[in-house]
């Protein structure tokens, strides 16, 4: 811009239009009820955007959305869940270069190695849109019991959960951790990345305007210390994944004893890159059991 | 007696189903675990001398033989009125249960005793027959000086949903138990539940019966595999309570067939003590169908008195 | 009006009721220690300094002294466990555990008539439970995951080679002292693990005779430690930093207070914890089964049963008939001596755990449920309650609410499938729930919607080893029984 400008010729040209960076609560993008945000930098220190500061209200209110979310998410058939996630990585296939270059700003990464990143997002999605109709099948089954009865145990999902993504990896990461949470049914409140939470509101953006339903996913910038105390102890958050909770993670874990909300642990540093297991699926399911009489 | 078999004459077939299909299901499992449970209960010492002596009174000791005879109707009067020889104490059995043309036999043998002359009448155990001739069976029987008419249905006409002609039969068959000179010959009704469709329909033939005017509902003629399962027999008991608090009328269970053993038959009086408790435990309102059984309690009995297990040859083979 | 059926001379004017008579299951199997130590490293220990009493909560009668595991104690338990794990058990084929396993199995059932007697001493339930229930199925438990020794890479969808977890510390309550023994053990066992178990402080005394049973089975020292004590012992036990994996099986919140102690340990978690199981009467159910359904729910082990429908919730239309032949039902059970073989109530297993009843019943009345029990003349000496059935109550009262662990029943109605669902899931709890109806849809529209671990539909109270058992919510997490109890004991 300053290349064109000279002290004659002030008139201004186009101005750029930069994107305010909001909160996705209950399928709309509200700032925080705070009125407050921070500053994002890229990894260079160059100022990149505010990002709002979600408070302890916010993440409440996300919590509530997601569990309206809960009961109708849960019900869709899994087929129905399935087109869901792989349309919202038609999605995301489409804004590959908005992903590209959030994730080049958020980790100071080359070009060729976030679209990468964005590209291995998109296929974890579609990964993840094959399991949902799965699931089932692998970890439930008919259970051989004595006596006149049909017994079979199938997952279900656990509810809400409060997922605190990874901090250095705030796509790939981040896809990684949500995507096997609303696979199976839950509903999520995603505390993004707090130095890089721009790709996590342009994955919600994406989100938006994909097939998901309002409140499934709701996601939330700022501290993470500032929100996770009030997540962790919520009566209605079902469970946590503490995968970028960081040193938070031990008094998580002890708040969310009180409402024995399940807790899935920091592991070591995982490889995002990698094909994921059941690992992240498994945490946030609940085994249910029915036993049926039988005769005539 | 509530007006119940007056409204129920009245209404055709479709309502007759619709009211019985209303009846509360039976949960084959839940009727098992139950019977199971109550299998478990221990009657020893003075409550099994009680129940032995309670389930010899109950028992109609039966014989249904193309073979029977004069002579061997006989021999199970005698053994009727004095089921062991050796212990006067014993007390003698509620009814012998024969064909109709041995009931004058039985009768003759029976004058003045109060063992009961029970006939298995309506063309046993089919009930294949014109109704005229099932009833002229019956007829005959309580000519003879029957006091007991154990009648069967027509299971063909129940299992095609004909439920009119089932109500009307029992109802034809319990006019001709009626006698001019005095009290009628007590209606049994045979539901033959080996051949029903499970216990739904053995709640909906009881209650059909006992709507028709049954005295007692009785499991099976012992000619048809499974007969008195106990399951079948909770099923009637639970009939019989759920009819009388509906009605006010008490009607009777007679589990026949497959009673063999002292500890059948005790197995039996537990599923009456607590189904439906002490007011059934009486003849008038519980038997046990049986031929071998007798003994067997005869031989229980000898053990609690005497402490030594008996044989079968210590006791008469009628 | 009945007549008369040729009624024989000499018959009662009015029909007598059959009546039992006492039928005592003999104690004499029972071979009691005066005083018992730890079992640790195969071997008994003398018995401590510091000991406690085992009473019989039938007549209070003194059983034995069981001693208090101290520090020192569980420290030595542990090292032996993990001595044990790193020296022996891990090291041991697959297929040779499972058949110690199975050989457990089998002395278990060549000793059941004297463990279920035991057990019924102890603990106060009735001879007919310990000896129909707990030990079958308790011997199955082990049958069941001894089978699964040698099939690990099975057990676990995409983890080809499980590795055990190393030393668990397992805790277990007094409602079904050696069944919950074998729910916690043999998983455990089956999948490498070498374990710290503490039975509960009112019923050691099974848990010490299996013991033996693991010295009879030659089962290697150490795999198996039993440490005895109170709730301090086990405090210690669950945070003793040499152990990797913790199971529980209580009241949610000491639930809730080892969650805590273990956060930020990284030590393995499972908890299976309290419940206010709902059951579900639709109108159309087969009457009489649902009665029995709902006896069985809740007074069944006392309602010592974190799974317990303690919860009847009825539909209105047959909620009176309901109410009525429940009642009929209840007057049949014969509460008493828990050794006597037709008794169906037993003894509240502690004078504590009869306070709490007797303070729940209580409030229940002031809040204004309207409280009805048989008439049921209770023994002189011992715990004893009831069985009780609370009419009136609502989902805002406290026997409605709070787990109540005894035989006491809140009857609550509902309109609409939806209502009842409602309802049923309106509690922080999520182990059980019931539902009676001889619709299959309807069966099946209801058990998608309850938010409970375990559903029974048209029976209730139900157990197999097969069958994984655990809850939702606030009744804890994991899962016991089946293919998935054995994930607990699994590093994947």
């Amino acid at each position: 811009m300053s290349d064109h400008t000279t002290a004659q010729d002030a008139v201004p040209g186009r101005l750029p239009v930069p994107k305010t960076y909001k909160l996705y609560v209950g399928g709309a993008f509200p700032r925080s009820e705070s009125g407050r945000s921070i500053p994002v930098t890229a990894p260079d220190g160059r100022h990149l955007a505010h990002a709002a500061l979600a408070s302890r209200k916010d993440a409440r209110d996300a919590v509530v959305a997601a569990r309206a979310a809960f009961a109708p998410w849960a019900a869709r058939t899994a087929f129905n869940r399935g087109q869901i996630l792989y349309r919202i990585a038609e999605m995301m296939e489409g804004r590959r270069d908005h992903f590209a270059g959030a994730v080049v700003d958020a980790l100071g990464v080359p070009r060729p190695r976030a679209e990468e990143a964005v590209d291995a997002a998109v296929d974890r999605w579609i990964h993840y849109a094959g399991w949902t109709d799965k699931v089932a099948q692998v970890l439930g089954g008919a259970n051989p019991v004595s006596g006149p009865f049909d017994n079979a145990s199938a997952p279900e999902p656990t509810g809400v959960v409060a997922v605190f993504a990874p901090q250095d990896a705030p796509l790939l990461g981040l896809v990684s951790v949500l995507a096997p949470v609303i696979a199976t049914g839950n509903t999520a409140v995603v505390v993004a990345s707090e130095s890089a939470p721009l790709p996590a509101v342009v994955l919600a953006e994406a989100l938006a305007t994909s097939d998901l339903p309002s409140g499934v996913v709701n996601i939330l910038t700022g501290r993470t210390a500032d929100v996770a105390p009030a997540l962790a102890a919520h009566e209605d958050v079902d469970a946590l994944d503490l995968t970028g909770a960081g040193a938070l993670a031990a008094d998580l874990e002890r708040a969310a004893a009180t409402t024995l909300t399940r807790v899935l642990r920091p592991g070591p540093r995982p490889d995002w890159w990698a094909l994921p297991g059941l690992g992240r699926i498994t945490p946030f399911l609940e085994t249910k059991t029915v036993w049926q009489s039988v005769g005539r | 007696m509530p007006d119940t078999v007056a409204t129920w004459t009245a209404p055709g077939n479709a309502v007759l189903r619709a009211s019985l299909d209303a009846l509360p299901g039976v949960d084959e499992a839940g009727v098992h675990a139950r019977v199971a449970a109550l299998a478990t209960r221990s009657v020893k010492t003075s409550a099994k001398a009680r129940a032995i002596d309670l389930a010899v009174r109950m028992v109609d000791l039966t014989t249904l033989e193309g073979a029977d005879t004069p002579g061997k109707v006989r021999a199970l009067a005698a053994k009727a009125l004095r089921p062991d020889a050796s212990a006067p104490d014993v007390p003698p059995v509620a009814a012998v249960c024969v064909y109709p043309d041995l009931v004058p036999v039985a009768v003759r043998a029976l004058r003045g005793s109060t063992v009961g002359v029970a006939s298995v009448a309506t063309s046993f155990p089919a009930g294949r027959a014109p109704l005229e001739a099932r009833l002229a069976d019956t007829r005959a029987a309580v000519a003879s000086g029957a006091t007991e008419i154990d009648m069967v249905i027509d299971r063909g006409a129940f299992l095609t949903g004909d439920y009119r002609k089932v109500y009307d039969e029992i109802v034809a068959v319990r006019e001709v138990c009626a006698r001019s000179d005095g009290e009628p010959a007590h209606l049994k009704v045979i539901l033959e539940t080996g051949e029903l469709a499970g216990h739904d329909d053995v709640r909906r033939a009881s209650w059909l019966a006992m709507h028709a005017g049954a005295d007692f509902i009785k499991t099976s003629t012992g000619k048809v595999s499974p007969a008195a399962t106990p399951d079948v027999t909770l099923v009637m008991l639970q009939a019989v309570r759920d009819f009388r608090a509906a009605t006010g009328r008490q009607v009777g269970v007679k589990p026949a067939g497959g009673i063999r053993t002292t500890k059948d038959a005790l197995r039996n009086l537990v599923l009456v003590e607590e189904t439906v408790g002490a007011d059934w435990l009486d003849p008038r309102f519980f038997r046990l169908g049986a031929s071998s059984l007798l003994n067997d309690l005869l031989m229980q009995r000898a053990k609690l008195t005497t402490g030594t297990y008996s044989g079968p040859d210590h006791y008469s083979a009628d | 009006m009945p007549r008369p059926l040729s009624p024989a001379d000499g018959a009662p004017a009015r029909p007598a009721p059959l009546g039992y008579a006492p039928a005592p299951e003999s104690r004499a199997s029972v071979r009691l220690r005066p005083a018992y130590g730890l079992f640790v490293d195969g071997s008994f220990t003398e018995p401590g300094d510091a000991t406690f009493t085992s009473v019989n909560p039938a007549d209070e009668q003194p059983l034995a002294e069981v001693t208090t595991a101290t520090e020192a104690d569980l420290d030595r338990a542990v090292a032996a466990a993990r001595r044990a794990f790193d020296g022996v058990w891990s090291r041991t084929s697959p297929a040779e555990r499972g058949k110690y396993l199975y050989r457990i199995s089998r002395i278990i059932q060549d000793r059941a008539r004297e463990l279920a007697v035991l057990e019924s001493l102890d603990n106060g339930k009735p001879i007919r439970e310990s000896r129909d229930v707990d030990i079958p199925l308790a011997a199955a438990h082990f049958f069941y995951y001894a089978g699964w020794a040698d099939k690990l890479p099975f057990a676990v969808p995409g983890v080809p080679a499980p590795r055990p977890v190393g030393v668990a510390a397992q805790v277990i309550p007094w409602n079904f002292p050696l069944l919950m023994l074998a729910w916690k053990i043999a998983p455990a066992l089956a999948a490498g693990n070498t374990v710290v178990l503490k039975p509960a402080e009112t019923t050691p005394l099974t848990a010490l005779a299996f013991a033996e049973i693991c010295q009879e089975a030659q089962l290697p020292p150490g795999v198996v430690n039993i440490v005895t004590g109170a709730g301090g012992t086990g405090r210690a036990l669950v945070s003793h930093p040499g152990v990797d994996k913790v199971a529980f099986t209580g009241s949610t919140d000491v639930g809730r207070e080892i969650a805590r102690a273990v956060a930020g340990t990284g030590t393995r978690l499972t908890l299976e914890l309290g419940g206010k199981g709902a059951n579900i009467v639709y109108a159309d159910a087969a009457l009489d089964q649902a009665v029995e359904g709902i006896v069985t729910g809740i007074f069944f082990n006392q309602g010592h049963v974190c799974c317990a429908g303690s919860r009847l919730l009825v539909q209105e239309s047959v909620a009176e008939e309901v109410v009525g032949r429940l009642k009929e039902r209840v007057t049949r059970l014969r509460l008493g001596d828990p050794l006597d073989k037709n008794t169906d109530i037993g003894a509240i297993n502690s004078a504590a755990q009869l306070a709490r009843i007797q303070d729940l019943a209580r409030a229940g009345r002031e809040e204004g449920g309207e409280q009805w029990s048989p008439d049921c003349p209770l023994p002189g000496s011992g715990y004893w309650f009831a069985p009780t059935v609370f009419t009136g109550v609502t989902q805002a009262h406290r026997v409605a609410r709070e787990e109540i662990f005894g035989p006491v029943l809140s009857v609550l109605t509902f309109r609409t499938p939806e209502e009842a669902v409602a309802k049923a899931n309106n509690t922080p709890y999520g182990l059980s729930a019931g539902i009676w109806t001889q619709k299959g849809s309807r069966s099946l529209w209801t058990a998608r919607r309850l938010r409970a671990g375990v559903i029974w539909s048209n029976t209730f109270n139900t157990f197999d080893p097969a069958s994984p058992f655990g809850g939702y919510r606030e009744s804890g997490y994991g899962r016991e029984g089946g293919r998935h109890g054995l994930e607990a004991y699994l590093d994947v």
